[in-house]
């Protein structure tokens, strides 16, 4: 009503009787007991109590004693009505109780907060005191919450594991509550994680260790994965329901802590359901699985990625080392087994993409696992040469076989391009296909787009280097058909000194592309001679300052045999044909004079010898008819032979340079790693032994693994070469000699 | 400080002349006298015609000495002397040997020795004169290595004394490998590190992955398999 005008101030008994019949009054309305409510006219009377009292003068001006009486109801009420009614209850009805209540007092809180209001605007703002709505729940707290959060604890913990359980439970009731400890921390997480937060966690993680212990006894590491799956999915749903956000990640980390971490090595190492098991069953549900649970644990991956390593370098091993049983007599099958680890390459890959989502600590370990077992020998030849000889039977059957279908020859070559990048020797692998690429193109069993096709994808993996020389070559057999017929044109014009009957084909190769071959002094028939000497007339007519060293080693020739029975075209190398030639002046010659004639070295001449009359095709005849050349035997024109073929191609058993070849890369890294310290203490003037060392092996590694011992023998020598000297202070640094 | 006779008859007005002239040409006097007489011994041993100490002189001055021809000690006599070639002592570098060692006489080179012994042996400068021994036997222009038979005299000579076990095994195993025919100076100035950091025969300190010679990795290596 209007602002009492009775010049007699209220006291604060009057006030006080007045005010706790109102409050009687708001129990009983929101503890729900038949009451009337608050007519506008008592709302209005109740506010206008507490603003006279408050407006008094001094001494009557009681805003401070109201203060305390409003603080003072709410302790009463609090521990007169609430607390014992809440502790009278047990489990799941002491939480009702309690919710029950807390909304109670969130009703009167509000209701008598508008009673007092006048407090708050004037009395409140100048004295710095706490707000009423502070008061009502901070006694709320201290009188009610206080007292009953642990056994409230104790009872959401208990019907959590009832969840956990399998069984049913009222999730709205649990979310209220523990709305409850966060609103009891007035504004921080305090009370919630010290209250209830710490205990469940600490619940949580007995429960899931509990778990954890029995299911990896009883299950199969698929089964247990999807357990744990299964509980992951719960606990997230968990926290959506009634869990604070806030719990969110250390619930987890609690959880896969306990069923993924501590367990890993024995989950993993399952025997016929573990990791290995998976991958070589082809599980790759399971391994998804696998790789979703751990991808979520920080270094979870790191097992699951050793395992896969570990797999994956046991069954290249095993390839290995069946193609080691399997080789006999020193030769291995390398087509069968570049195949078959190609084919294990593409199979691990498949789950690195598919169920480890390309992720690189699974490209790393598969790289790891393939570098392990790529470079180990077998029965004596290392994969460099193995992986060439395979190159080598691909291209020389594609070029035979025309029907071959150009993508399966596209996609072998991508195969071959991945694995020679876990080959650590590079450049022995160069080397050896080299060799091999020379003696396609020579001897005309390749195909142009083939070669060119696997130069360029080297060329893109290991740079320009790695391939010049490659390219080179082939470039060398594209001009040499350009040569051939200015050669030809050449005849047709001048007509001087054309070789009689003879068609010849010079191919010319650069010195420096090709591998370096011996030549030697071998007197050629005359008829070889003469066309020998029109070609360099050409030649020198065409380009000066260039100087032909003829390789006869490499040359093939078709002759025709005048046998009795009848003429049979040979296909033989020039050195076996200038061996029957010197046949055709006289019917019979001894060793001796064979070597007299032609000026070949001996072991070439055995054998020649030996391919002509001692293996399938017996051109000439020997004396005596033994399985092996010898210094004394004698040789003549088997003129008996016949085969019912009319062309006969004769072999000559190339020799094995595999020895050579490593020599040659030997000599090649030791100038490579020379080039490469000089270049580094160029660079750094001084630098420490083992940097020195680092480094170097880092920068060669694209093509070598060089060898430590090696290295350290090329500073020597460096040092002797005065290009680096020892630090005399510091004698493991060395300087650079400018 | 008399006045010779001679020298008062020359010097006629010389009646101001302070007693440190005095001192100082009497002195002076004195060096140019032990000049002659390490010139007197120098020409006692020299080659008349190339006016060098020559082997076959060295070889008397050492049965003088009473020091056998291949002792340490007159290695460190040529290393005073900083002699430049192995087998001969010029007139400078004789000069500068005696005087530094203070010995005029036969006698007093004789007796000069041990202390030449004590001050070559001293940290400081055996590694300098360790160095010298190795220069020393370079005998041709543009040599840097040494045949191996020379090295095992040499180290011998050098080290045998200090360093008995580390030279018997090394000269043993020089002789046994075909990696090396020759040692050059930085291998050489490897052993003498590796005898003085590295204790032997445990060699626990040795790692073959640090800046040793690889002669030296080889060498412990071959010792660890015979230890085995």
């Amino acid at each position: 009503m209007s602002s009492r005008q009775n010049p007699e101030p209220m006291t604060i008994e009057e006030g006080c009787k007045l005010i706790d019949a109102a409050v009687t009054k708001l129990t009983r309305i929101i503890e729900g007991k038949p009451e009337p409510p608050f007519a506008s006219h008592e709302y209005i009377g109740n506010y206008t109590i507490v603003y006279n009292m408050c407006i008094q003068k001094p001494p009557y001006d009681l805003s401070g004693q109201l203060y305390e009486k409003y603080g003072a109801i709410f302790q009463d009420y609090d521990k007169d009505t609430i607390l014992p009614s809440i502790m009278e209850k047990h489990d799941e009805y002491m939480l009702r109780e309690l919710s029950r209540w807390s909304d109670i007092n969130k009703i009167m809180v509000r209701w008598l907060s508008h009673f007092f209001y006048y407090l708050d605007r004037y009395y409140i703002a100048r004295s710095g005191n706490s707000s009423l709505t502070v008061v009502g729940m901070t006694c709320f707290r201290d009188h009610v919450y206080e007292k009953v959060h642990f056994n409230v604890k104790q009872v959401v913990i208990a019907l959590i594991h009832k969840e956990r359980e399998g069984q049913q439970i009222d999730r709205a009731l649990l979310k209220n509550v523990l709305d409850l400890f966060v609103q009891n921390g007035m504004g921080n997480m305090e009370r919630y994680e010290k209250d209830f937060e710490d205990f469940f966690l600490t619940e949580t993680n007995s429960y899931y260790s509990r778990k954890a212990s029995r299911w990896i006894q009883e299950d199969s590491c698929p089964e247990y994965m999807i357990k744990a799956e299964e509980s992951l999915k719960k606990e997230k749903e968990r926290v959506s329901h009634y869990l604070h956000s806030d719990t969110e990640p250390k619930l987890l980390k609690n959880v896969q802590t306990n069923l993924l971490v501590l367990v890993a090595k024995q989950l993993l190492e399952k025997e016929n359901s573990g990791c290995s098991a998976l991958l070589r069953d082809d599980k790759t549900d399971d391994l998804s699985r696998m790789y979703r649970l751990y991808h979520e644990i920080p270094e979870g991956l790191e097992p699951v990625a050793v395992a896969f390593r570990l797999h994956v370098t046991a069954e290249g091993n095993s390839l290995i080392k069946q193609a080691e049983d399997a080789a006999t007599s020193g030769i291995v099958e390398e087509q069968v087994l570049v195949r078959k680890i190609i084919d294990l390459h593409d199979k691990y890959m498949a789950y690195v993409t598919d169920c480890f989502q390309n992720h690189t600590l699974f490209h790393k370990a598969l790289k790891e696992a393939f570098e392990i077992f790529c470079n180990k020998k077998v029965a004596g030849s290392s994969s460099a040469e193995m992986l060439a000889t395979f190159c080598d039977n691909l291209f020389k059957k594609a070029a035979n076989d025309k029907s071959n279908d150009d993508s399966t020859i596209e996609s072998t070559i991508d195969n071959v391009v991945k694995l020679l990048d876990y080959i650590s020797d590079k450049d022995l692998f160069a080397e050896f296909y080299r060799k091999k690429l020379a003696r396609r193109l020579l001897f005309g069993r390749f195909s142009d787009d083939h070669e060119r096709s696997i130069l360029t994808k080297l060329k893109g993996q290991f740079g320009g280097q790695f391939t010049s020389k490659m390219e080179g070559m082939v470039t060398d057999m594209q001009l040499g058909k350009d040569q051939q017929t200015g050669f030809e044109e050449y005849f047709k014009n001048t007509n001087t000194g054309k070789p009689k009957g003879v068609d010849f084909t010079v191919t010319v190769l650069t010195t420096g592309f090709w591998p370096s071959y011996k030549t030697s002094d071998l007197n050629l028939p005359l008829e070889m001679v003469n066309c020998i000497e029109s070609f360099k007339a050409h030649y020198e007519i065409k380009t000066k300052h260039r100087r032909l060293m003829w390789i006869y080693s490499l040359g093939n020739c078709n002759l025709t045999g005048r046998f009795d029975a009848k003429p049979i075209e040979l296909i033989v190398s020039t050195y076996q044909a200038a061996v029957l030639c010197a046949f055709n002046n006289t019917e019979r010659l001894t060793y001796q004079e064979l070597i007299d004639q032609l000026n070949l070295g001996h072991e070439d001449l055995v054998r020649v010898l030996h391919s002509l009359s001692c293996a399938k095709y017996k051109f000439l005849k020997k004396e005596p008819a033994s399985k092996t050349i010898s210094k004394t035997d004698s040789f003549e024109f088997n003129s008996k032979f016949t085969d019912k073929m009319r062309r006969i191609k004769v072999p000559l058993p190339p020799v094995d340079d595999r020895k050579k070849v490593v020599e040659d890369v030997d000599k090649d890294r030791r100038y490579a790693i020379d080039a490469s310290l000089v270049r580094i203490m160029k660079s750094r003037k001084v630098l420490p032994h083992q940097q020195l060392v680092s480094e170097c092996v880092e920068q060669l590694s694209r093509m070598f693994k060089p060898d430590i011992k090696m290295i350290k023998k090329r500073i020597e020598d460096l040092i002797s070469r005065d290009y680096l000297e020892r630090d005399t202070e510091n004698p493991s640094t060395f300087k650079y000699v400018a | 400080m008399r006045r010779s006779a001679a020298s008062s008859k020359k010097k006629s007005d010389s009646i101001t002349s302070s007693t440190t002239d005095l001192f100082r040409s009497a002195s002076s006097k004195a060096t140019t006298k032990e000049m002659d007489r390490i010139d007197h011994l120098f020409n006692q041993y020299a080659n008349t015609s190339s006016n060098l100490i020559d082997p076959e002189g060295i070889e008397e001055l050492c049965s003088n000495l009473e020091v056998p021809h291949t002792d340490i000690r007159i290695l460190m006599l040529a290393w005073k002397m900083k002699s430049e070639k192995q087998g001969y002592f010029t007139q400078e570098e004789w000069r500068r040997g005696l005087k530094a060692l203070r010995a005029d006489t036969l006698n007093k080179l004789k007796k000069a020795l041990p202390e030449l012994e004590k001050e070559v042996r001293r940290q400081t400068n055996f590694a300098d004169f360790y160095a010298y021994a190795f220069r020393y036997c370079l005998t041709e222009e543009k040599q840097k290595s040494i045949d191996i038979e020379t090295i095992c005299q040499l180290l011998e000579i050098v080290m045998g004394s200090t360093f008995r076990p580390q030279v018997d095994y090394f000269v043993e195993y020089l002789k046994i490998q075909n990696d090396y025919k020759v040692i050059n100076m930085d291998q050489w100035m490897g052993f003498y590190r590796f005898c003085n950091e590295i204790s032997f025969p445990e060699m626990t300190e040795y790692n073959p992955e640090l800046a040793w010679p690889l002669v030296l990795d080889n060498f412990v290596e071959w010792i660890r398999e015979k230890q085995a």
